[in-house]
């Protein structure tokens, strides 16, 4: 039942934005609808745990072998978490924003996190595929149509890129959905699937996915969308496609990949890590040279994102869980950033580093929360993003390859590097001369509600983050043990 | 054999309707009159009402599958007409016979998609094609619409010709015109029979425009007049391909083995000319030209495989395809400049036309919660289940990304481009706007609850 509400009431919200065009009420609407909705996923976290509760299963189409099976496990409640916790927090910061046509901003908006929350639920293959395309058709619409001047073109190459890969990624559902036993596209029937499929068929159908989850994650090489779509994009959904989007491509790996094609998985991770690594260091030292803002937070993401890919492939508890923490983690932080990037663009019109110093004298307010969330970024101790990182490096060290000393390097490499261009950035926009910032002024009351809840967040994960290990270590346990049948009777 | 009948009635009645009655609003309102109780007959057929009872020998069975089809295309035919009847009137003055036109061809379309002997067959292929010449030629002062009533013509009757060798070709090996007959052989088939089915198989993929045999459907689409344009490239190329799916599963489904490459190579070659064509095109009627080649690639998937899926499939793939297309071809006509400029803004002058068009798109483009996506998503199923031809459907899938950047360029234009000057579209009546979200509807609809169709099939 609870499931069912996360992905129900954005809908209906959503359909019936479209009709409300007095401006302020919509944006109350649409904010009231969050807030319904991430109190129904504390609930579901809280008071109504039991099973019956989490799932929700009809008949869709029979024929096909498909049905409506929607579940909260363990990722799942941790990303439903973080998409309901994001969208408030979202319309907060951006309360003042306005836009042309803002009924349809708002709608298109729910109406992407209909397709999130179907992602993060869908037990049934076909299922995934309808949301994870539903995701991605507003946000083509919301991009091409608030976002910057070159937003078209950008926009385009985003949706041509994701729309490849999610074809590849259909034809492969649909070849395994012919192996099952009763032809059906249910998750579970999935995973018995690994013992039955020959090695070499399993290694070919395991690119068909993982195209599609490394172009939406996005993976070195197929990254090349993600910085312009960032910096083109309005900045509320910049947020949604960086805090939340990019978790789908993880989740898909996590949940629909390695379980199901572990033998495939096995044979290309010492092809697949090394990638995702080298994306790392690759993201970090373009993330280094940036002038814009904008561009440098989406490679710092680029950056992020390779080394929990590389972490989901190291297959033990350690690297697991750090993963799904991290992917909560990562969420929270980047809005935090957008959302101070926004204040920054908004204020002062500028987003070269060049063009701005000083800030810290006329802002103070907005640099505290500023540096906190970007020491989180750089996985300070204490802050939530260091448990995550540290539980992924414990699994890279661990990981099941001759060559993990090479993969620990990468990756300290990249936290490195992360504190150059992190703390870089800093200085750049908060010390040294102030350059014409003209009338600065601090921010306002709800960019503060917005980052003062980030910032709690940040600090109360950071030193207590016990709930969300109790929470994906079930999960990650069972991936775990999909996993490792294969690998360690193939291995002996 | 009601819709059968009463097509054939109505077109007289339209005929005449043109002398007795001086009002074209009279002669619309007969003919649409007309479609809904063909419609409704032909519905009545399927619950098993059956009016008139010839004996055909065995030449005609109207099955489920048959029945279904004519459903679908006399519904699709009744949309065209609510969107599309009052365009008729300019393109010449003969507006009954035109009329009178469409329902011959429905006639000859009901007699495609029941055929069980080669002699039917070739009737109503006959009986479709003569009508359809004389509309591509209509607008009898326009030099592009003679040229391309001409062409369509002389290559139509070419293929014609090969058409009825191959069934020379096909009675002199087995000795019937019964497509069930010619199934039946054992051993090696005899190289006439083998012959016949290669003519018959080119002769049909150039009715429905497959390539290497499409050449002269981007100037026959875009020189007819474009009401008739929209007819032709909607209904009447579904009901070939279910007389092609017929044809080749009940007179040669043995054969299969034979003709299968056949038929990848040129799934593979309409594939690759429809959509890289269809992206340099800077007009959307030349666009949809393309893309209608396109599509005819994606069904002929259903040829390929030939499994229950592929039925189910196509009677789906069409649906999504008419109805689409339809909707699309009603808007263009609506506007001044067919270029994809002259949908510049639209989004802004006429929001529910623009809404609209964008579902039909997304549906043509094979986007998740329309029935396009479905009905691909059944030719790709349909496909793989037969086995070794991971290679073909990998390419089909490349291609249908392809497709999307000439649909979404059509999708920008409406909204995110301004428009330079006031390009009203032309007198949009509330039933025309009505008629498209209806039309959006159903595709919405089949594309959740692709049941709510398929379901007719067994019951």
């Amino acid at each position: 039942m609870i499931s069912l509400l996360l992905i129900l009431i954005p809908l209906l919200t959503g359909l019936t934005a479209f009709f409300i065009r007095n401006e302020k009420t919509v944006r109350s609407w649409v904010l009231f609808s969050t807030v319904i909705t991430l109190a129904v996923s504390i609930l579901g976290l809280t008071v109504l745990k039991e099973e019956k509760y989490l799932q929700y299963q009809a008949d869709w189409l029979p024929a096909l072998g498909s049905s409506f099976y929607v579940k909260l496990d363990g990722m799942g409640q941790l990303l439903c978490l973080l998409t309901a916790v994001s969208y408030p927090i979202i319309f907060i910061a951006t309360w003042n924003t306005s836009y042309k046509k803002a009924h349809n901003f708002f709608a298109l908006m729910l109406l992407a996190q209909v397709g999130l929350m179907g992602v993060f639920l869908a037990m049934d293959a076909l299922l995934f595929y309808f949301f994870w395309e539903l995701a991605l058709i507003p946000m083509y619409f919301l991009c091409s149509q608030w976002g910057g001047e070159r937003r078209i073109q950008v926009t385009f190459k985003f949706f041509i890129y994701t729309f490849v890969g999610s074809l590849l990624m259909l034809i492969g559902i649909i070849y395994l959905q012919s192996k099952t036993a009763d032809h059906s596209f249910s998750i579970n029937l999935f995973y018995e699937l690994q013992t039955q499929l020959s090695g070499k068929t399993q290694s070919c159908l395991f690119w068909l996915f993982f195209i599609a989850f490394a172009i939406k994650m996005p993976i070195f090489p197929l990254h090349t969308w993600q910085p312009d779509t960032y910096e083109q994009a309005p900045t509320a959904t910049t947020m949604v496609l960086s805090g939340v989007m990019v978790k789908m491509g993880l989740l898909g790996l996590i949940r629909w990949l390695l379980p199901v094609l572990s033998v495939g998985a096995y044979q290309w991770s010492d092809i697949i890590p090394p990638m995702a690594l080298i994306g790392l260091i690759y993201a970090s030292l373009i993330a280094i040279r940036q002038d814009n803002i904008k561009r440098l937070i989406a490679y710092s993401s680029i950056a992020h994102i390779g080394l929990m890919c590389a972490a989901a492939f190291s297959v033990n508890i350690y690297g697991m869980q750090g993963v799904i923490i991290q992917m909560f983690s990562h969420g929270i932080n980047i809005i935090g950033l957008w959302i101070a990037v926004e204040i920054i663009e908004r204020r002062y019109a500028v987003v070269q580093l060049s063009g701005l110093g000083g800030l810290a004298q006329k802002a103070p307010a907005l640099t505290i929360f500023f540096v906190i969330i970007a020491l989180a970024n750089i996985a300070l101790p204490l802050t939530n993003a260091f448990v995550g990182e540290f539980l992924m490096f414990n699994g890279i060290i661990q990981i099941n390859s001759n060559f993990y000393v090479w993969f620990v390097v990468m990756a300290g490499m990249g936290i490195i590097l992360s504190a150059v261009y992190t703390l870089n950035m800093i200085r750049k926009i908060f010390y040294g001369k102030a350059v014409s910032v003209g009338n600065a002024i601090d921010i306002s009351f709800n960019e503060k509600l917005a980052l003062g809840v980030i910032v709690i967040l940040i600090f109360v994960l950071g030193v207590y983050p016990q709930p969300m290990l109790d929470m994906s270590h079930g999960f990650s346990d069972g991936i775990i043990n999909k996993v490792n049948i294969i690998h360690y009777t193939g291995r002996q | 054999m009601n819709a059968l009948i009463l097509s054939a009635v109505l077109g007289v009645v339209m005929m005449f309707s043109g002398i007795v009655f001086k009002d074209k609003k009279t002669i619309r309102l007969v003919g649409i009159g007309g479609m809904i109780a063909l419609l409704v007959v032909n519905m009545l057929e399927m619950g098993g009402t059956v009016f008139f009872n010839v004996d055909a020998k065995g030449m005609i069975v109207f099955d489920r599958f048959a029945l279904l089809f004519d459903t679908i295309a006399i519904l699709s035919a009744l949309f065209y007409l609510l969107l599309s009847a009052r365009d008729m009137e300019k393109v010449g003055i003969n507006y009954s016979e035109y009329l009178a036109l469409i329902f011959f061809i429905l006639c000859g379309i009901t007699l495609t998609s029941s055929f069980r002997s080669l002699l039917i067959l070739f009737l109503g292929i006959e009986i479709i094609s003569i009508p359809l010449y004389i509309l591509t030629g209509s607008d009898k002062k326009n030099l592009k619409s003679n040229e391309a009533g001409l062409k369509y013509f002389l290559l139509g009757a070419f293929s014609t010709g090969l058409m009825l060798m191959g069934m020379a070709l096909v009675y002199g090996a087995q000795g019937s015109f019964e497509t069930t007959k010619i199934n039946l052989w054992s051993g090696t088939p005899s190289p006439l029979l083998i012959a016949g089915m290669i003519l018959l198989l080119f002769s049909m993929s150039f009715k429905v425009s497959v390539a290497p045999f499409h050449f002269w459907t981007p100037d026959v689409y875009d020189g007819a007049p474009t009401v008739f344009t929209s007819f032709m490239a909607t209904i009447v190329k579904a009901a070939v391909f279910i007389a092609f799916i017929r044809l080749f599963d009940e007179a040669f489904g043995q054969l299969q083995p034979k003709w299968q490459l056949l038929v990848a190579i040129l799934i593979a070659a309409t594939l690759f000319i429809g959509n890289i064509t269809a992206v340099f095109q800077q007009s959307v009627k030349r666009m949809l030209a393309y893309s209608s080649i396109a599509q005819a690639g994606f069904m002929m998937f259903s040829i390929f495989a030939m499994n229950s899926d592929a039925k189910e499939g196509l009677l789906l793939y069409v649906t999504a395809y008419s109805l689409a297309t339809i909707g699309i071809f009603a808007v263009l006509i609506k506007m001044k400049d067919y270029t994809f400029e002259g949908f510049n803004g639209l989004a802004k002058s006429q929001p529910l036309l623009a809404a609209t068009t964008t579902i039909f798109l997304l549906s043509l483009a094979g986007i998740p919660l329309t029935a396009g996506f479905l009905s691909k998503f059944y030719m790709l199923k349909a496909s793989l289940t037969t086995g070794n031809n991971l290679w073909l459907v990998i390419f089909a899938v490349l291609m249908a990304a392809i497709s999307v950047y000439y649909y979404f360029r059509v999708i920008q234009a409406m909204y995110f481009k301004e428009s330079n000057e006031q390009q009203q579209p032309a007198e949009i009546t509330p039933a025309f706007k009505w008629t498209l979200v209806t039309l959006s509807g159903i595709i919405l609809l089949l594309g959740i609850f692709p049941n709510l169709l398929l379901s007719w099939y067994y019951f």
